[in-house]
């Protein structure tokens, strides 16, 4: 089937000064924010419930799932923090959103904040998007100077201000526990979880991390009610609602960023959207939500013979014509993670793909905890090693093993999202790594013939 | 010298203060304010951060060595970094390295000897879609090859207005005024 085009999230992206609050405004902007306060809180949660809507962040959890977990203290305030740190490798979103739509961003934030009944809104930006932050603050001044942020909120007894924070560059503070130290001004440390946010986040007071794009797609939510918007969905069953933005980068034909609804395949995304692998070349392996997110190959196929399986439906099926939801890409073994995939093509080296990403995490690990801190870098260089020939059988298994001590004993999830990418290219291409015994590997980017 | 922001970055940072519930939450838009006037962060910015903040320069000295916007010595009056992530590096950034390299005449972590540019890599910085890319001050270039990079350069060197390194910040005077 044709991917369906919905412009929703996007609907705004090719309007001329599409980022002002006139173009906003001419659009129908701001309107689902008047519906939201004559619907009431209480409404709202549930319409954002009745959407399953899963968060857009990396793990997909349910946004009113999450949102049911404030709790909220007569002694001090709420915060909700927005996490717009977009630093996954291969992610690039967010950006989008604030750099295009920023006003449907704000209005988001409000209708959330409205919802939960939360004062003040902290929206934690990468420092390096110098473009989205301007662009965002620009939204919040004329935002505020309408009458939609303030002490009185459309006339309402509600009293709003969204906060732009830059961040300052570390991939770490994208966790959202990590976010928080830092928006406290302190090193971007991951903490201990429990207590989870919702009970002591920003401040010590109760906090609602959610990714900017959640909470950019509230508005069409209240506008179109949560049923309505979760069947746009091809795995509303699965409580997987809603249209997302896609990514597609690497050896495609058309990089981008695209909306379609939940559930569409890594083949349409890479086929239909992203124009299809470069010309002359076929697909040697998908990192199918940023680079936390284990490979697939494309003649792997799922095996879920049993009726009762969630993958069951594509039993004999190729991975890459698997929907792409939360539960089914967990179910292939993998995540769904951003949503963003990275294509390689056959002339791609794995282990040079490897090595490129352990020296992300080795150079991002925060350095609290040694398996986090010494594994990453071990990895790194046991790849330099096999990148550059030099590497022994002896690396082989060194490697795997460094990678599972790292698994399950951390902090945070940064030191699971480098081991399991490892592990899952060392499985399926386990052969480049013993052939890169003795002999370098080929360089990544070499010009297609 | 001790250090002092100018009356117009310290009005930005005293409009920002009352926004947060402590003062600590300031340290790193205030340390990019300072950044934007001095260029890197000196002993004398975080002395004047942390007295600001009410906290120890050990504080402070913490935070800037996290992360990684925050120079800790010198750089040029443009800063390029360049991708390397794997989106980027499967379009070719490590022919772009190369080629900055060469035009530059440098290495990743110097500055030229003019000091007109200092080269740097990043991380992923969220145009994977564009790749190769590079960060140029606060501005990206997308779908790069060697032969687009003279021109972008050139760009760079010709632009005396202040649009340098030492002025790039997220937030602080240029930002507000190219709003
Ligand atoms: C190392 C690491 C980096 C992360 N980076 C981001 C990020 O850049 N943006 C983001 O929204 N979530 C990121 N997350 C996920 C957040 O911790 C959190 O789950 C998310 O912001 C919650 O929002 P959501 O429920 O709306 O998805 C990261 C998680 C980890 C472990
Ligand atoms: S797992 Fe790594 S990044 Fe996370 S807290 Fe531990 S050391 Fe830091
Ligand atoms: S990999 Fe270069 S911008 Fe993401």
């Amino acid at each position: 089937m044709p991917v369906e085009n919905p412009r929703i999230l996007t609907k705004n992206y090719d309007t001329p000064n599409s980022w002002t609050l006139a173009a906003y405004e001419a659009s129908g902007g701001y309107q689902a924010l008047r519906k939201a306060i004559a619907m009431g809180p209480a409404a709202i949660r549930e319409e954002v419930k009745a959407a399953n809507l899963r968060g857009r962040g990396g793990a997909g959890f349910a946004a009113g799932v999450k949102w049911s977990f404030l709790k909220t203290r007569t002694d001090m305030p709420s915060y909700i923090a927005v996490n717009a740190d977009e630093g996954e490798p291969g992610t690039f979103k967010d950006r989008t959103l604030m750099e295009k739509d920023p006003h449907r961003c704000v209005e988001g934030f409000i209708i959330a904040a409205y919802a939960l009944d939360v004062h003040t809104v902290y929206c934690y930006v990468r420092g390096e998007l110098v473009l989205a932050i301007k662009r965002l603050e620009q939204a919040v001044r004329e935002a505020r100077a309408k009458g939609y942020l303030g002490n009185k909120v459309l006339d309402q007894d509600f009293k709003l201000d969204i906060v732009v924070h830059s961040g300052a560059g570390a991939y770490i503070c994208g966790e959202e526990t990590s976010l928080l130290n830092s928006l406290e001004g302190l090193r971007g440390e991951p903490r201990l979880k429990p207590p989870f946010p919702a009970v002591v986040g920003a401040f010590g007071a109760p906090t609602i991390v959610n990714n900017l794009e959640t909470l950019a797609t509230v508005p069409s939510i209240v506008e179109m009610g949560g049923d309505a918007f979760s069947k746009l969905s091809r795995l509303h069953h699965m409580k997987d609602g809603g249209v997302r933005l896609y990514g597609v980068s690497g050896h495609v034909n058309r990089p981008g960023v695209y909306e379609a609804p939940v559930g569409i395949t890594l083949r349409e995304l890479i086929d239909d959207l992203g124009g299809g692998v470069r010309t002359g070349h076929t697909i040697k392996a998908v990192i199918p939500g940023g680079s936390s997110t284990p490979v697939l190959r494309e003649s792997d196929t799922v095996h879920a013979p049993d009726e009762k399986h969630p993958l069951h439906a594509w039993h004999g099926k190729s991975h890459l014509d698997v929907p792409m939801g939360v539960d089914t890409m967990r179910g292939l073994g993998t995540m769904l993670g951003t949503c963003c995939a990275i294509v390689m093509d056959d002339t791609t080296s794995m282990v040079r793909a490897a090595e490129n990403l352990m020296v992300f995490y080795a150079h991002e690990s925060c350095g609290q905890c040694t398996p986090c801190r010494e594994g990453c870098a071990w990895m790194a260089k046991l790849c330099h090693k096999f990148a550059d020939g030099t590497a022994t059988q002896v690396d082989l298994d060194t490697l795997a093993d460094v990678a599972n001590n790292i698994i399950g004993n951390t902090i945070c999830a940064l030191g699971d999202g480098a081991a399991m990418p490892m592990l899952g290219i060392l499985k399926l291409f386990r052969n480049e790594f013993e052939a890169a015994i003795g002999k370098p590997a080929p360089h990544l980017g070499v010009r297609a013939a | 010298m001790a250090f002092e922001l100018t009356p117009e970055r310290l009005a930005i940072f005293e409009e920002l203060l009352p926004k947060y519930p402590t003062k600590q939450a300031l340290s790193i838009p205030l340390l990019h304010i300072c950044q934007e006037q001095q260029g890197h962060i000196t002993d004398e910015v975080i002395g004047y951060v942390a007295k600001k903040l009410s906290l120890s320069t050990a504080d402070v000295k913490g935070v800037v060595t996290f992360y990684t916007l925050f120079q800790q010595k010198p750089v040029g009056r443009n800063v390029v970094w360049v991708c390397r992530t794997l989106s980027c590096e499967l379009m070719g950034a490590r022919d772009i390295t190369r080629a900055l390299e060469e035009k530059l005449d440098c290495h990743v972590g110097e500055t030229t000897k003019d000091g007109e540019f200092t080269l740097l890599e990043a991380e992923c910085l969220a145009a994977c879609g564009g790749g190769p890319m590079i960060q140029l001050n606060d501005e990206y270039f997308e779908h790069l090859t060697p032969e687009k990079l003279d021109a972008i350069l050139e760009g760079a060197r010709r632009k005396k207005d202040g649009r340098c390194a030492v002025t790039f910040s997220p937030i602080g005077i240029r930002a507000r005024k190219e709003l």
